[in-house]
């Protein structure tokens, strides 16, 4: 057999298997991103499946129940009602105001079923360019007009 | 002495961009003292830009709460060294610090080759001060560090600043991102000598001889870098693991698959000046992907839990990437007559080929890790859904592909180059391949069922016994010639070829973290909640809550709880998980007890407390310190790699037709 066919042959395997692999059982390892608004425009069959929804950490809604946390989510004037079960304690970076991501389910009382809570601090490392604190505003070294 | 700073950043742009024209007009014109005044902007630029740094360091260290940077990353109470490292602890400090590296390398590179290449090195100068304008625009007019806080146009200051985010005040953390910057940065000098040498058309492979130490050194901190973000992860974040594919991890993983491919590719063009145009396209690789790579952490297109800056900067990334990267695939199709092949491949099963394989599957390591990290993006583009791509898809993915490359790392240094026989398949492979199944039975035997942990076992003994044989073999026979002891005979083989032996010793760390990954097949953990006086097991391990403790320094408050821990019921000492609360910053953090063995790790996490009841995370991590011992050793046979051969020997290049035989000596 001419050496390039069996070349060609190993890598298309390689390749094939590897493409395979990427795609086969796709939907186990995959969460549809939602804002709140779009999925309280979901049809409600759609929001069966596995979500991650992603928000701010309304101030002061955290509540914790035995075993179960309770919190609202804010996106500008909309809110989600999220009940958390899962086993893993909290992440430090969940607090009031916090940016967090919850995985889970949309359950039919309309509350937001998550097994998994990420949270990111919004006030450090991620503050907006030259934001400053409150009464504050960064302006460029060289102020005179010309 | 803020304007200093911005005046500073402004000047080197300048200098940057003159540095451009005169080195390009100067070599088309043919005038000496234009390309003498472009490597004098080098130093000029390198110059200014340091000043701009010092003087950012210096409002750091002093809190001069007057600039806004130092007011968002840093506080009074900050230890010292963490008041430094806030240096790269932000977005604008960082770009800062990436164009004074770029400096200061670029600087380097100009001196070392003051008297050598004269073709070449005006075209190395415009492409690196080309990338240095871009990251100068950002400093200076985009996201300057020098931007003052004020009320009214009157410059004030506040009374004490944020602090660095307590997740970053670790040492790991301090030195992390200059290893990765170190590394990300240094893929420009391999890449502006390619492109150099192909816009003056070189015909040989002067710009990888001149830019194999670069590559490597580039290479080395990348590595660093990367283990250093994981043992941080590992040590510092309490989430229990060391990677989940997160963007950001991904992000400094790309350019890294991209460098390791281009280092093995190198060797095919040097000894059989083979694989040409695709060096190139690997260098180049490695350095947008670097590029892209801080682009993507700073831009917010796809969410992370590394927090990083949703900024106006993405704009003008995708615009410098766009250029770059047209103007290097045209670069790459104009010139593609003077990158032929030299010769043809011969046989599957010869060296030649198992470089081929080792890059196949390096890229498509690289094209799979984007595509995951980019999938959000590109179904959002595609489908309107914006679907992201978790852990478990990557593993799926990258398990068989980290195996083959495994294998390929124990057979491709044994094939012969051109064509490997059956005898000498069986000579080398015989005992290494018995090895590696015996081990696969005594596993399987001893009720192990994980398939892909055995494989990972299995492939690891053999790829390590075929790397010992390789010494014992070279060894013996310097041993018995030379009337040495062994150990002498060892460092006398390595020494006379650094870059192979080097190469065996980074291939050994590799397997010996292989070792460390597959133990996470035989992950355990719990959460428990217990009182004071109880206790709670998690495989061999008891835990018992002997006291609690807390207390107070300037920079945060602490509890801690005391654990006596037992081993199959004997007592093996105490463990003190701890949680911060950072004052400055309002957060809470926990700080992990660690206890680490060969055999394996006890992890434990304060996750919270209440009264006299706590709740601890605990893990076990069974060989996960192979991970770290891996590491070492690939720093040190690098480092070897490193060192000059005792002996230079030429190389004979194999004879093509068509071409006019060379005889290049070559550096082995």
């Amino acid at each position: 057999m001419n050496k390039y066919v069996k070349f060609s042959a190993l890598v298309v395997v390689v390749i094939g298997t590897l493409i395979w692999l990427a795609s086969a059982n796709i939907q186990d390892s995959s969460t549809y991103y939602k804002t709140i608004s779009e999925l309280n425009q979901m049809p409600a069959k759609a929001k069966e499946q596995r979500l991650r929804v992603g928000g701010d950490v309304e101030k002061g809604s955290i509540t914790r129940k035995a075993d179960v946390v309770e919190f609202n989510l804010q996106q500008e004037n909309m809110h989600l009602r999220v009940s958390y079960d899962g086993r893993d304690p909290l992440p430090d970076t969940f607090r009031d105001g916090a940016q967090a991501l919850a995985d889970g389910r949309m359950g039919p009382d309309g509350v937001f079923h998550a097994h998994k809570i990420q949270a990111k601090c919004s006030s450090k490392y991620a503050a907006k360019p030259g934001e400053a604190p409150a009464g504050l505003k960064a302006v460029p070294p060289v102020r005179k007009t010309i | 002495m803020e304007n200093v700073g911005a005046l500073a950043v402004l000047l080197a742009f300048c200098i940057a961009i003159y540095a451009i024209v005169a080195s390009v007009v100067g070599k088309l014109k043919g005038r000496p003292f234009l390309i003498l005044s472009a490597r004098r902007a080098v130093y000029a630029v390198s110059f200014l830009v340091t000043v701009a740094s010092g003087i950012l360091v210096y409002a750091l260290m002093t809190s001069d709460f007057r600039f806004a940077y130092v007011a968002g990353h840093s506080n009074r109470d900050m230890p010292a060294i963490y008041k430094f490292t806030a240096w790269w602890g932000g977005q604008e400090g960082s770009l800062l610090f990436w164009s004074w590296l770029l400096s200061t390398y670029s600087a380097v590179v100009v001196f070392q080759n003051r008297r050598k290449l004269r073709e070449i090195v005006p075209y190395v100068i415009a492409v690196l001060s080309f990338v240095q304008v871009f990251f100068l625009t950002l400093n200076a007019f985009i996201v300057s560090p020098f931007q003052m806080l004020a009320v009214d146009k009157v410059v004030t200051s506040v009374a004490d600043g944020l602090g660095l985010n307590p997740q970053l005040q670790y040492y790991a953390m301090a030195i992390h991102p200059p290893m990765l910057y170190l590394g990300f940065i240094g893929f420009s000098v391999p890449f502006a000598f390619a492109i150099a040498s192909l816009i003056t058309k070189q015909p040989g492979d002067a710009w990888i001889h001149t830019t194999r130490r670069w590559s490597i050194v580039a290479w080395l901190f990348q590595s660093c870098g990367i283990m250093l973000g994981s043992a941080w992860a590992f040590d510092a974040l309490g989430w229990g693991g060391y990677w989940m594919w997160d963007p950001v991890e991904n992000c400094s993983l790309l350019p890294w698959l991209a460098m390791t491919a281009f280092l093995h590719s190198v060797m095919m063009q040097e000894k059989k000046g083979m694989m040409k145009v695709w060096n190139i396209v690997l260098v180049a690789s490695a350095f947008f992907l670097a590029c892209f790579g801080t682009f993507l952490t700073r831009s917010g297109v796809v969410s992370s839990v590394h927090a990083f800056a949703e900024s106006p900067i993405g704009k003008y990334f995708i615009g410098f990437l766009a250029i770059g990267i047209s103007g290097t695939v045209y670069l790459i199709l104009d010139r593609l007559e003077y990158l032929k092949s030299e010769s043809e491949l011969e046989s599957v099963v010869s060296r030649e080929s198992s470089f081929l394989f080792n890059n196949l599957l390096l890229l498509a390591s690289c094209f799979a890790v984007l595509w995951g990290t980019l999938f959000p993006v590109i179904s959002q583009a595609v489908t309107n859904e914006k679907i992201s791509l978790d852990a478990p898809w990557f593993n799926r993915l990258m398990i068989p592909i980290g195996l083959g490359l495994l294998f390929l790392t124990g057979v491709g240094p044994l094939f012969a180059w051109r064509r490997t026989s059956v005898e000498s398949l069986r000579r080398n492979f015989m005992i290494p391949g018995l090895l590696a199944c015996l081990l696969a039975v005594g596993l399987f035997a001893a009720g192990i069922r994980n398939y892909w942990a055995i494989v990972s076992f299995g492939f690891c003994l053999f790829v390590a016994a075929t790397i010992m044989s390789e010494f014992f073999k070279g060894a013996h026979a310097i041993g018995q010639k030379n009337q040495m002891n062994f150990a002498r005979a060892v460092v006398e083989l390595t020494h006379r070829n650094t870059r192979r032996y080097g190469g065996y010793l980074v291939h050994m760390g590799i397997v010996l973290m292989f070792v460390g990954w597959t133990g996470t097949a035989f992950n355990k953990n719990t959460t428990a909640e217990v009182n004071v006086g109880n206790s709670f097991s998690l495989g061999p391990y008891t835990m018992k809550v002997a006291d609690l403790n807390q207390g107070d320094n300037q920079n945060y408050k602490w509890e801690s709880a005391i654990l006596e821990v037992t081993k199959n019921g004997s007592p093996i000492g105490t463990l003190e998980p701890e949680r911060r609360f950072y004052k400055a910053s309002q957060q809470p953090l926990g700080h992990v007890a660690l206890r680490n063995r060969l055999d394996d790790d006890l992890y434990i996490n304060f996750a919270s407390g209440e009264g006299r009841t706590v709740t601890l995370q605990a893990y076990i991590f069974p060989l996960v310190s192979w991970i770290w011992i891996g590491t070492l050793i690939l720093v040190f046979g690098t480092l070897i790699a490193l060192v000059p051969s005792k002996v230079a020997r030429q190389y004979a290049r194999t004879q093509v037709v068509g071409l006019a035989e060379k005889h290049v000596p070559v550096e082995n």
